[in-house]
């Protein structure tokens, strides 16, 4: 279905590779996390896949074509099998939900009875049937995400790509989110998750892939978000080292915070007037 | 349904860039008008050329009593040089390439001249005398001059022979720089055009760069998502080219028919038929021009 072959990819000008021959394989109906720290090569992972960037190495077969054989003029046919989705939702502000999802058919051009039928049955997939008519802005960041993912679905695609899907979304609404993605898993789409969030990847126990530096440093099926090599916790409040002038590296100091202030509480001796 | 949906495409584009449109419009009907008065000044030529070529003649000035060129001493050709001269233009080697000649006498010069500069003060200062008397030749192509200023140029009494068409020759240099000038103003205002249409439409696009990114992403085709914006800077350049066809329609309306060809009443002028044929010339260089600048203009948008 997905298929890396030791594919490593250079940008212009970067000391350091995005991707270093990695090598992945993914199988049709999988569900598959992409956990890693921003700048790890996650989304160059999925640019690949899209062809939205050629590989500086190895080859990328994604639904058994090699995108290197992919003429220019082709990668937008070859797009209409993969569905993404965002963070950031990227829906039209002057559309209603409806007509957002809608413009994907339109602009490949499936007739008018093909849309009014899809169309309705994927918002109902993801629970908005009622809010056909409502515009993005009357709606909440959860259900904006369930648009974006109705708009990526609606034409079937046999793969969904979500990068970081659940980014700027509570736990709660991210759980929904997570419900819809696995209803579309079920219906037989791979799913190919890029996240942050370590409590969806723990409880999910879907297979995860992760991403080091550029390189695959854990492939586990049913596997949870931390890891064995880099202790979370260490990890995440560990002083970064700093270069000084004379090029030395020092580390910071901790220092001690005095928890018993509360940081939202206006001093009595407060200079200026702060109230109402 | 697609067609529908790119025309809607189209409407909101040129709505959302109104001011840029309406500088398009106003960029290309002005080019265009420039180009359309080349295309006229060059009919012109033609027109004068086909008219002229036919009626010009090559004139065997003989001598008069004042002349000093050619063959002349200050003396009058005499008569049996006169008969010379027509009878070399009668003789097997000459008439077969002269259509007609005749010969015109002094007093009809003089009232041809007076004929001609009817009104001027310098039909006063005229006298019979001073007009030489002379032979026009008609020929049969009115290339093969040489033949007669071979054949004529020794003969006793004649003067000079003059090929009427090297005076035209002048009025249309004269033309053909009005028309060069024309074509170089209208290609620095077509560039400028050019330009002003890719600029607009890479403005469209990225006002639309959601929708483009959502087109590019979710697989629509190149041509789809190129169409809507190519056919934006058509039917702006249309517009500036259908304003500059009416701009030539006018200039022969107003100002050759209704002007020139009553003040120079001897001249022949181009008609409607010419300002018709030079329309599509317009349309055409309008439509290309602004579909080749809008379509190098989205296609930086959409490279893979």
């Amino acid at each position: 279905m997905i298929l890396f072959d030791q594919v490593s990819k250079v940008y212009r000008g970067a000391a350091q590779p995005a991707l270093s021959n990695v090598s992945l394989d993914i199988q049709p109906g999988e569900f598959v996390f992409l956990v890693g720290s921003s700048g790890s090569g996650k989304s160059s992972l999925l640019r690949l896949m899209l062809k939205e960037e050629r590989p500086s190495a190895g080859s990328v077969h994604v639904l058994g074509q090699d995108l290197r054989r992919i003429p220019a003029r082709k990668v937008p046919i070859f797009r209409r099998s993969l569905g993404v989705v965002f963070q950031d939702f990227r829906l039209l502000p002057q559309k209603t939900v409806f007509d957002n999802v809608a413009f994907t058919l339109q602009v490949i051009g499936k007739s008018q009875g093909f849309i009014h039928e899809a169309v309705p049955d994927v918002l109902q997939t993801v629970g908005l049937a009622s809010k056909a008519e409502n515009f993005p802005h009357e709606l909440s960041g959860g259900e904006q995400q369930r648009v974006a993912i109705a708009r990526a679905a609606v034409n079937k695609p046999a793969i969904l790509l979500a990068d970081e899907p659940t980014g700027n979304l509570d736990p709660a609404t991210s759980a929904g989110i997570m419900n819809v993605l696995s209803r579309i898993n079920a219906s037989g789409t791979t799913v190919l998750m890029a996240t942050h969030d370590a409590g969806i990847v723990n409880h999910m126990q879907r297979r995860v892939v992760e991403i080091s530096k550029g390189r695959i440093v854990r492939d586990e099926h049913q596997g949870g978000y931390q890891t064995s090599t880099i202790p979370l916790g260490e990890a995440d409040t560990a002083p970064t080292p700093v270069q000084s002038e004379d090029g030395a590296t020092t580390t910071p100091i901790r220092q001690r915070v005095d928890l018993s202030v509360d940081p939202d509480e206006v001093p009595a001796s407060f200079p200026w007037e702060l109230r109402a | 349904m697609r067609i529908g949906f790119i025309l809607r495409e189209v409407a909101t584009g040129l709505a959302r860039n109104a001011s840029m449109v309406v500088s398009i419009v106003l960029v290309t009907f002005i080019s265009l008008t420039f180009v359309g008065t080349a295309v006229l000044l060059q009919s012109q030529i033609g027109e004068m050329r086909n008219y002229w070529f036919d009626r010009a003649q090559v004139a065997v000035y003989l001598c008069t009593d004042f002349s000093t060129l050619g063959g002349c001493d200050q003396q009058e050709a005499t008569t049996d040089q006169i008969r010379a001269v027509e009878a070399q233009l009668e003789s097997a080697s000459l008439s077969p390439y002269i259509e007609t000649f005749y010969f015109e006498d002094r007093q009809m010069a003089f009232d041809n001249f007076r004929e001609q500069f009817a009104g001027s003060a310098v039909v006063d200062l005229v006298s019979p005398e001073f007009l030489p008397e002379t032979f026009w030749v008609s020929l049969v192509d009115p290339q093969q001059t040489d033949l007669i200023f071979e054949a004529m140029a020794g003969l006793a009494g004649v003067e000079s022979v003059v090929d009427q068409r090297s005076y035209l020759d002048q009025i249309f240099a004269l033309l053909n720089a009005g028309s060069i000038t024309a074509v170089a103003v209208a290609s620095l205002m077509l560039v400028a055009a050019a330009l002003l249409i890719s600029t607009t439409i890479r403005l469209s696009a990225f006002s639309r760069r959601r929708e483009l990114g959502i087109m590019r992403l979710v697989g629509a085709s190149n041509r789809f998502i190129q169409t809507p914006f190519v056919l934006e800077g058509v039917v702006a350049a249309l517009a500036g080219a259908v304003l500059a066809s009416g701009a030539v329609w006018a200039i022969v309306h107003y100002f050759v028919r209704g002007y020139l060809v009553e003040a120079l009443p001897t001249t022949v002028f181009i008609g409607y038929d010419e300002a018709f044929a030079a329309m599509p010339i317009l349309l055409a260089t309008g439509v290309i021009l602004a579909a080749l600048a809008s379509y190098a203009s989205i296609s930086r948008y959409l490279r893979v």
